[in-house]
Parts: structure tokens; sequence; C-alpha cells
């Protein structure tokens, strides 16, 4: 495959994320295929298919939430070390796939805020204890994280206090005060209301302005269309078919692409 | 009423309630320690881990407490290792008997509290934690036992004013506590309405304050509800 241009104009040498021949099974469910993909730093990747293709496996597995079943996978020019136990296949080396985490932020469709703590606590909670970073810098930086996501005003309330568009711009400034090199997005909007869609993605719109790293899985078609640099379709654990958004949304590239955004159109 | 003999045999009564409550804090303590290891082997990954917790919380969950009382009382000092061993100028007087039957009685349902209470902590959160890089200790120290002692305080409570009315039941081997007194007293009076109603409302009064206290230590650990 060859290297993409990044959304600055910079091409880097080497992935953020490389995944090659990415499989995922479950008992007999083979739930990836072999998914190949490398994403480049700056670039901001959509990630689409029904439901049920596998992406949030694929998401997953970038995180190592799921441990792969085959295939190799590098993350920030590191290579992923398994082990076999069995058949199974395990985390070689648990530090090493902690270091990767705090590198590699996650946002999930169900904002997953911890609930006993405020919003502030849920922010500052991974630099200080997982990184180990000066609380007074770190309380600083998510400040202006929250600032940034237009919750300052809401840093001592407790999630439940909050609407799930909040929530989730909570959790987005969550991630990014870990400074990670690359953004995980699960469906963020999903999970909300239409009318607290908007807030979430003009946030991501805002990211992926700043030139960051960014794979989002989600049904958001007109911001797939205009944001991200590069669409990824899945279908049934595989990448049917990728590239440009101008291409694809063109249409006459894939049929089955073509189907599945008039259904998603039709819908929306 | 005979106001007179009642205030008496409250006065009498009172002079039990230390005993009773030290034989309450102590068990729930060393209840409560045990309680965490049985937990800890009930959530271990090992099958055998899991089998001896479940045995052990069947054991006691299953037998009357009295029974257990009795075992520890009049039992123990048939084992010859046991009459051998460092434990037995404890095992001789009834006090420490009593606590032992109750610690490990309520050890037993201390775990099975603490183990739901772990398992109430949304799973999602914790995967929150974990793609964060949290693992081992601190995933627990920063985000699973906060949680968990907010979802198991108000049971944990109940298990508290449960062991402290189970109490009574060590006068059965000579102690002299609120109830024990209460016995005593009706022997020689033969007034065991009145005694033991005054009994009654000593336990009760012990109960709305622990009750009252386990309340707002809740509303301390959980302020998001508050408002
Ligand atoms: N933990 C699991 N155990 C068994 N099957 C699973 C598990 N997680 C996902 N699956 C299955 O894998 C398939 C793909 O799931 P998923 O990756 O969530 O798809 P998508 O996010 O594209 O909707 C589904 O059929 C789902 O039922
Ligand atoms: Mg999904």
């Amino acid at each position: 495959m060859e290297p993409i241009q990044s959304a600055t104009g910079a091409l880097s040498a080497s992935p953020v994320i490389s995944a090659t021949g990415l499989t995922k099974r479950y008992d007999a469910l083979d739930v990836l295929r072999g998914v190949d993909l490398d994403a480049h730093e700056g670039e901001v990747i959509s990630i689409l298919g029904a439901s049920g293709s596998g992406k949030s496996t694929f998401l997953r597995c970038l995180n190592l939430l799921e441990v792969p079943s085959g295939g190799a996978f590098n993350v920030l020019g590191e290579d992923v070390r398994f082990r076999m136990k069995g058949a199974e296949r395990q985390i070689a080396d648990a530090r090493q796939v902690n270091r990767l985490r705090s590198q590699v932020g996650m946002v999930f469709q169900n904002f997953c805020l911890w609930n006993h703590r405020t919003v502030l606590q849920n922010v500052m909670e991974g630099p200080v204890h997982v990184q180990g970073r000066n609380r007074h810098e770190v309380r600083e930086e998510a400040e202006k994280a929250l600032d940034r996501v237009g919750l300052l005003n809401r840093a001592d309330y407790y999630p439940s206090q909050l609407s799930g568009g909040q929530q989730q711009r909570v959790a987005i400034a969550r991630a990014i005060v870990m400074r990670p090199r690359v953004l995980l997005f699960d469906e963020p909007t999903s999970a909300l209301d239409p009318e607290l869609v908007g807030e979430v993605l003009k946030v991501m719109q805002g990211l992926a302005a700043e030139g960051r790293t960014m794979l989002i899985v989600t049904h958001e078609m007109a911001f797939a269309r205009d944001v991200s640099s590069r669409v990824v379709f899945l279908e049934k654990g595989t990448v049917r078919v990728q590239g440009a958004p101008q291409d694809l949304f063109k249409g006459g590239m894939d049929e089955r692409f073509d189907r599945f955004v008039s259904h998603f159109s039709r819908q929306g | 009423m005979d106001w007179p003999f009642l205030f008496a045999t409250a006065k009498t009564l009172l002079t039990g309630v230390p005993l009773t409550l030290r034989l309450a804090a102590t068990s729930l303590c060393a209840g409560f320690v045990l309680a965490v290891g049985i937990a800890a082997l009930a959530g271990s990954r090992f099958a055998p881990a899991r089998w001896i917790a479940a045995l052990y919380v069947m054991l006691f969950q299953g037998t009357p407490l009295l029974v257990q009382i009795f075992i520890v009382y009049y039992g123990f000092g048939q084992i010859d290792f046991l009459r051998a061993s460092f434990a037995w100028p404890f095992l001789q007087q009834a006090y420490w008997c009593a606590v032992l039957a109750l610690s490990l009685n309520t050890s037993a349902y201390g775990a099975e509290i603490i183990r739901g209470a772990i398992a109430a902590v949304p799973a999602r959160e914790i995967e929150a934690a974990r793609a964060m890089g949290m693992s081992g200790l601190l995933l627990r120290r920063r985000i699973i036992w906060p949680q968990a002692l907010q979802y198991g305080l108000a049971n944990y409570g109940n298990e508290a004013i449960l062991l402290l009315k189970a109490t009574s039941l060590a006068s059965v081997i000579t102690l002299m506590d609120v109830t024990g007194l209460a016995y005593r007293l009706v022997s020689k009076t033969y007034r065991s309405e009145e005694i033991f109603t005054v009994a009654g409302l000593i336990y009760l009064a012990l109960t709305f304050v622990i009750a009252t206290g386990v309340h707002l230590l809740e509303r301390r650990l959980t302020p998001c509800r508050q408002v």
C-alpha cells in the first residue's frame, strides 16, 4: 500500500499504527479476516461498515482491548509482542501494552467516564496516575482541555449530572490530556440524542484540523466525507474498499459502498 | 408500669453494652480482613481457590451460628494440636471463642458482599481505565475499590447490624453481655417480659446509631447523589 499524504502535507516515514493481516475469531466466528491498515501521522481515517462488520473489534484490537488471533501489528514503531498459550495468542509483555495504550487515546460509544470522580478528576486521572506527571501542570492542561471542549464551567460536576453530549466531550478531553499520538473513536455520537451530535462532531473536527492522527468508526456520512482524509469501508471483517472521501463518495468506485451510503442517506 | 424497676433494669443491662460492642467491633474488623481474603480467593483465576472460597461460604452460611459457637467453645478443646498451640490461651476464654465464631461467620457473608460490590463496578469503566494504560493495583486502587466501596457500604452496614444482634448468642457460653445480664436478671426476678423488653430497646438504640453512622458515611462517599 502506498503511503498516503497527510493533512499537513508531510509524508511521514513510518506509520503511527500499522496492522497487517489482522484476524480475530471468537470460537467459530471469524470477525476479522485479515485487515491491513496503516495510519500515518496526521491522517484522519473514517471507518465505515454495516453493523457487525467488525469495526469495533478492529478498533479494540488496535488498543489491545482484544488480542488479535493473528496478524502482525505495530504501534508507534514498536512491534506488539504476543506469545502462544495453547492455541490462544496472549499478550507477551503487559508493560509494553500499558505503555502503548497510554499513547493511544480511545473514545467509546458510551463515554465510559468514571462515575465516582468529578469531570476534572476524570480528566486528570490518566496524566497524574498513569503517566506520573506533575499534578499542578496537569491541572492547568486539564482545564485548558475542558475549556476547549466548552465544559470548564462543569469541572466540579459528576458525570451523572451531564448530558450525553457533555459526557462525550469530557471523554474527549480525558483522551487528549494524555497527549496521545493517535486517537481512536468508536461511534462517538451513536449513543447521543440527535440534537447533541453536532457539539461532539464540532470538537472532533477541531482536533482533525490540528493535524491529529485519528481513526473514527462512525455512521455520520457527512462527517466522513468532509473531515476525513481517508475512508475505509469494512465488510465482513475485511477492507472492502478504501480511498480519499471525494473519490469514494462520488460513487462508482464500489457498488457495495455506494449501496451502503445510499442506505444511510435515505435514513438520514 | 413499674418505672423504678425498669430504670434499675436498664442501669444493669447498660453495663453489658461495652462487652456487646467489643464483641461486635472485634468480630467486624477480624471478619472484614477474612472476608477480603475469601473474596480474593473467590475472584481468583485458579479454580481450586474459587472452590475453597465457595466451600467456606457454604459452610458458614449453611450452619447455625449457635452451632458454630458451640463447636468452637466445646469442640476445639478436644483437638490435641489446638491445645498445644499458641492459640490455646485464647481459646480457653469464652470471649475469644465467641469472637472467633462470630468473625468466621460474618466473614462468609462479608465475602459475598465484597464480591457483589466488585462485580457491580461497571465493566466499561474498567475498560476505559485499561484503555488508558491502567492495570493491576493501580486500576484497583483508583477505579475498582473506590466504587465497590460505594456499592458495598450499605450492605456491609446491614451485616454490621446483623452481627451486633448476633452477639447476643455469646451469652450462651457464659458471656455477660446485654443478653447475658438480662438472662441472669430474669433468673433472679422472673420478670422476663419487662427485662427482655428493655434489652430489646437497648439493641434497637445501638442498631439505630450504627445505621445512622453508615448512612452518613454513605452520603459522604457518594457526593454525586446528593445534588
Ligand atoms: N466478545 C465477543 N464474543 C463473541 N462475539 C463477539 C464479541 N465481540 C463481538 N462479537 C461479534 O463480532 C461481530 C463484529 O462485532 P463488532 O466488531 O462489534 O461489529 P461492529 O462494531 O462493526 O458493529 C459481531 O457479529 C459480534 O456479535
Ligand atoms: Mg460497533
